[in-house]
């Protein structure tokens, strides 16, 4: 009965089971922290053109804001879209996320991502789930603020 | 002599040698301590953690994973910047500890042998120890679980005693979970107010003397000052008297205040660390606060809107909380997984709230969503503060970049002028 290994593997332990973060979850799932390292559709559009459109959802006393701008083209395509989230590592997928699905969707179809496929995609736990649903927010607000625009546009003329 | 008392007699010579063997290199190693006067004497020459062999392939698959990380990647466990959630167990602790844990193994209240007289002492010597950082009297100090308990038998065990006399309690928005909730239950049933001190960040760090502070309760944690988990203590005033009515029933033990065998490995660990404290307080502090003070100088040199929460005068160098402006703390977190810090107060980790203490010290709640809490410690060295640094700065840019409201910063919009949707 050698002491050593005993204590080698009592003092490996406690480590393994260390937190990483004072997230609820033991560690960020693997496709989280990959939006997060291999960011894509992080930017900014031109708000005012008459093509793109910008939802702004949350609130920063909440801790997550998302901006989610899309640009359309003459068919009714969403052929670019970009974001920015201040929020934790799960609104900064979600987000992200969003923006990768939207992208060579129509009107109708963006609008139908489900926040139940965001997180199921990206595997957050239930205390996470409110960052998809920002997600889900974030692609309306933005899909109805182009809207909005171009009804204004049509008016117009 | 037969058989089975030569056995007998082998186990407790093999005991004996290991009193002296203690602590595997590996631990002094990672603790980055020269040993001191450790003679292995297990014979097998191989006191290397990352020794394979050393490691079960029936076992824990966690430590075999932790185990391969360490090896195969060289070592990628992140660095320990957490210092106010827990500490490391000084490797001067464990050598106290663990003759208590294999050899001296008796209950310390068994007064009809050999086992419990030297268990006690060994408790005894240990209380001391903890009354000598104090400037308490021995016999005011008794063994808890932890500074949670502690806290526990202060807040209700005084209240309820008093009861008939006086019935207020008064606490501040910034204590402990577990003084707060106690202090609820209190008012359920019917009190209003009284006065504790919760010092467990505080004892082993700085003077305390309860006698020149007045202090009538004191609650410590054995994990805070690198001493082992799952044991505390409690300072209770003798002079003048306090009372406390006890919330744990049993034996007797701890002055009737608090039954329960005292955990003799336990209270040795708490009184050596408590000890090692008190004699390397000045050193710890002289140490902590130069590597306090590059953290928050050097950080806040490099990044624009970078917040000190806290007065700047009277705090604890080795616990700095700063919040990033525009950018969310736990993302920061993420960003940061190779080292391992805390956002806010961990205490309160599994809700979705800002920490009640920043909000309490004034801290815009926007902020206090920002907030990172770095916590430097006896074992801290200069290269883990200069890389979390480098990290830090980083990172911030980059998910500054990444934030709405780091651009409407800087094209000139007022934040707070704008009616956000709540969710």
């Amino acid at each position: 009965m050698s002491l050593l290994p005993t204590l080698t593997r009592l003092s490996l332990r406690s480590a393994s089971m260390g937190r990483l973060a004072t997230v609820p979850v033991a560690q960020y799932h693997e496709k989280v922290i990959d939006h997060y390292e291999n960011p894509r559709n992080v930017g900014k559009m031109d708000g005012k053109s008459p093509n793109v459109g910008t939802g702004l959802v949350g609130a920063p006393a909440c801790g997550d804001v998302m901006k989610l701008q899309i640009q359309v083209d003459e068919d009714g395509q969403i052929v670019d879209a970009k974001f920015k989230t201040f929020g934790c590592g799960s609104a900064i997928a979600s987000s992200s996320l969003a923006t990768e699905w939207i992208k060579g969707k129509n009107l109708d179809q963006a609008g139908q991502i489900k926040n139940s496929e965001i997180a199921k995609e990206l595997s957050l736990p239930p205390v996470k789930l409110h960052c998809s649903m920002l997600a889900e927010d974030a692609i309306r607000a933005a899909l109805k603020d182009y809207k909005t625009k171009r009804e204004a546009m049509t008016k117009a003329n | 002599m037969s058989e089975t008392k030569i056995k007998t007699e082998g186990f407790r010579i093999m005991f004996l040698l290991r009193r002296v063997a203690v602590t595997p290199l590996s631990h002094w190693r990672q603790m980055r301590l020269a040993p001191q006067g450790v003679h292995l004497s297990t014979g097998t020459g191989r006191a290397h953690s990352h020794d394979p062999s050393l490691i079960d392939p029936e076992g824990d698959p966690r430590v075999r994973s932790a185990h391969r990380e360490m090896t195969e990647k060289g070592g990628t466990r992140p660095l320990y910047l957490d210092a106010q959630s827990t500490t490391p167990l000084d490797p001067r602790v464990l050598d106290q500890m663990l003759p208590y844990l294999t050899s001296y193994y008796g209950n310390p209240h068994s007064r009809t042998h050999a086992y419990g007289w030297e268990s006690e002492e060994a408790m005894e010597d240990a209380r001391k120890e903890v009354a000598d950082l104090i400037g308490a009297d021995p016999k005011e100090i008794i063994f808890t679980s932890g500074a949670t308990e502690s806290n526990n038998i202060s807040v209700k065990g005084v209240a309820r005693f008093y009861k008939s006399k006086k019935n207020h309690v008064i606490t501040t928005q910034t204590e402990h979970k577990c003084v707060l909730d106690s202090c609820r239950q209190l008012e359920n049933e019917g009190f209003t107010v009284f006065f504790h001190t919760d010092a467990a960040q505080a004892v082993g760090k700085i003077p305390m003397d309860v006698n020149r502070m007045n202090i009538d309760l004191m609650s410590i944690s054995g994990h805070k000052l690198y001493g082992p988990k799952g044991v505390g203590a409690l300072y209770v005033r003798r002079r003048p008297r306090v009372r406390v009515e006890p919330i744990q029933s049993g034996g007797g033990q701890e002055r009737g205040l608090r039954s329960g065998t005292v955990p003799t490995p336990l209270a040795v660990g708490l009184g050596a660390a408590c000890k090692l404290s008190g004699q390397e307080m000045d050193y710890d502090t002289q140490h902590i606060t130069r590597l306090g003070n590059k953290l928050v100088n050097t950080v806040t040199s490099s990044l624009p809107h970078v917040i000190f929460n806290g007065d700047p005068e009277h705090t604890y160098p080795g616990c700095v909380n700063l919040s990033f402006a525009y950018v969310e703390g736990e993302s920061l977190l993420m960003a940061l997984k190779d080292v391992a810090l805390s956002s806010g107060s961990a205490c309160t980790s599994a809700s979705l709230e800002p920490s009640y203490v920043l909000r309490a010290i004034g801290a815009d709640e926007d902020l206090a969503h920002s907030s990172i809490r770095f916590g430097i410690g006896r074992f801290t060295t200069d290269e883990e503060v200069d890389y979390t640094i480098e990290r830090i700065i980083s990172e911030v840019s980059r998910l500054r970049e990444m934030s709405p409201l780091w651009e409407m910063f800087q094209d000139g919009i007022d934040i707070k002028s704008i009616q956000w949707t709540q969710h």
